[in-house]
């Protein structure tokens, strides 16, 4: 078999493919030996391959795959907390938590009065049997005059009255009402109350 | 196998799955659509569809190929979407199936890879292959460049075999003349080529 320049240029990629059969193969190079055109055609073109395929060539803009990976991150993933994220949310959860058992405990020891006017008392007993009206917003001793509605009235302890934001009476309470403003805060068994004017 | 432990549900690993791969997608990428900026974006876009599709890739295929196909895809698309208000040309007015004739026959006996380590020569190189029509430069990036076999790259750019070795063979000569070292043996000075000028 014999090849011109025209034979071994078509097949010159083929030839650095190593997929020519041997038999043109052979011609080829024959060729080539005694070709100087040909012989710097198949010179220039491995070398073009060569360089290209170094990996220097592969080269990517500046940050390109800082880039690529964050973009992956937001995209894609799920979002990762980090240790300060972790930090933050346990800081919310025990807030939460603290808000609630504050909350709890406020309502025990503080319950929402039934007026803004309320005033502090101190040292009442607790298991003290009082009066209240229903529409009223005080509670009274039995016997206080100073009760408006004497038909609805229920009878319950100064405690249980306390938790349902009634406050003592200015009246027949004074002594404790009195005592709040010069005492500390009130002993355990006591419950601190808050009065006002009805 | 990493892909089986992407596939399987391990997030976290498909960026090292990629790593190996991004600046031969980034190449790619580049060789169609010519610009820095599009082509990264489009490598991050087909990187997350790739993602987001891993359940679709079956083992028969090299992975690499697998993601290439995707650049190449995103990479088109753009392409499209970019030049939809340009006419197309009716012809392509470089004949494929024709012969290509070497125009320069300087002996280039030496391999300059040293050369490489200078990013002007890197910067000219680049020029070269950006001057090449889509077709060859796409081929030859993915043979030449991410060293896809012939079979992968007619894969992955949805054409025969036979059209790869064809647009294989053009770039390569076409590079090689716009490459070759002048009389003088200068090698460089064949570079200084201006935008444009193709010799064939």
């Amino acid at each position: 078999m014999v090849v011109n320049c025209d034979g071994v240029w078509r097949e010159i990629s083929n030839y650095l493919e190593n997929e020519v059969d041997p038999e043109l193969r052979a011609a080829m190079e024959e060729h080539i030996r005694g070709c100087k055109r040909c012989t710097a055609v198949l010179d220039g073109t491995r070398n073009v391959v060569e360089l290209y395929g170094d990996e220097r060539m592969a080269e990517v803009p500046l940050g390109f795959s800082k880039r690529l990976q964050r973009r992956l991150e937001n995209d894609m993933m799920p979002p990762r907390r980090t240790f300060l994220g972790w930090m933050v949310a346990a800081a919310a959860a025990v807030l939460v938590a603290g808000s609630f058992e504050l909350a709890r405990s406020s309502a025990f020891t503080h319950p929402e009065l039934r007026s803004e006017l309320a005033q502090s008392g101190a040292g009442i007993p607790p298991d003290m049997l009082v009066v209240v009206a229903a529409d009223g917003k005080t509670f009274h001793t039995p016997v206080c005059t100073f009760i408006h509605d004497k038909v609805n009235l229920r009878t319950l302890t100064a405690r249980e009255a306390q938790r349902e934001g009634y406050a003592p009476c200015v009246r027949c309470m004074k002594k404790y009402l009195s005592a709040a403003l010069t005492s500390s805060p009130a002993p355990e068994n006591v419950t601190q109350v808050s009065a006002l004017e009805e | 196998m990493l892909v089986r432990r992407v596939k399987d549900g391990e997030r976290d690993l498909f960026y090292e799955l990629i790593r190996p791969y991004e600046r031969r997608l980034y190449a790619a990428a580049f060789s169609i659509l010519r610009n820095e900026a599009d082509a990264e974006d489009a490598v991050q876009e087909a990187v997350l569809k790739a993602f987001k599709h891993i359940r679709q890739f079956r083992a028969e295929s090299r992975f690499s190929t697998w993601l290439t196909q995707i650049t190449v895809n995103e990479a088109r698309m753009r392409k499209r979407k970019e030049h939809a208000h340009l006419i197309e040309p009716i012809t392509d007015h470089q004949d494929e199936e024709g012969n290509y004739t070497p125009r320069e026959f300087a002996d280039w006996r030496e391999i300059p890879s040293e050369t490489l380590e200078r990013k002007e020569v890197r910067q000219r190189l680049a020029e070269a292959l950006a001057s090449l029509g889509q077709k060859y430069s796409e081929v030859f990036v993915l043979r030449d460049m991410q060293h896809l076999s012939i079979d992968e790259t007619a894969k992955a750019l949805g054409i025969t075999t036979a059209s790869v070795k064809t647009r294989l063979l053009r770039a390569r000569l076409m590079l090689r003349d716009l490459l070759a070292p002048g009389l003088d043996g200068n090698w460089t000075a064949r570079l200084s080529f201006a935008k444009g000028t193709k010799p064939w």
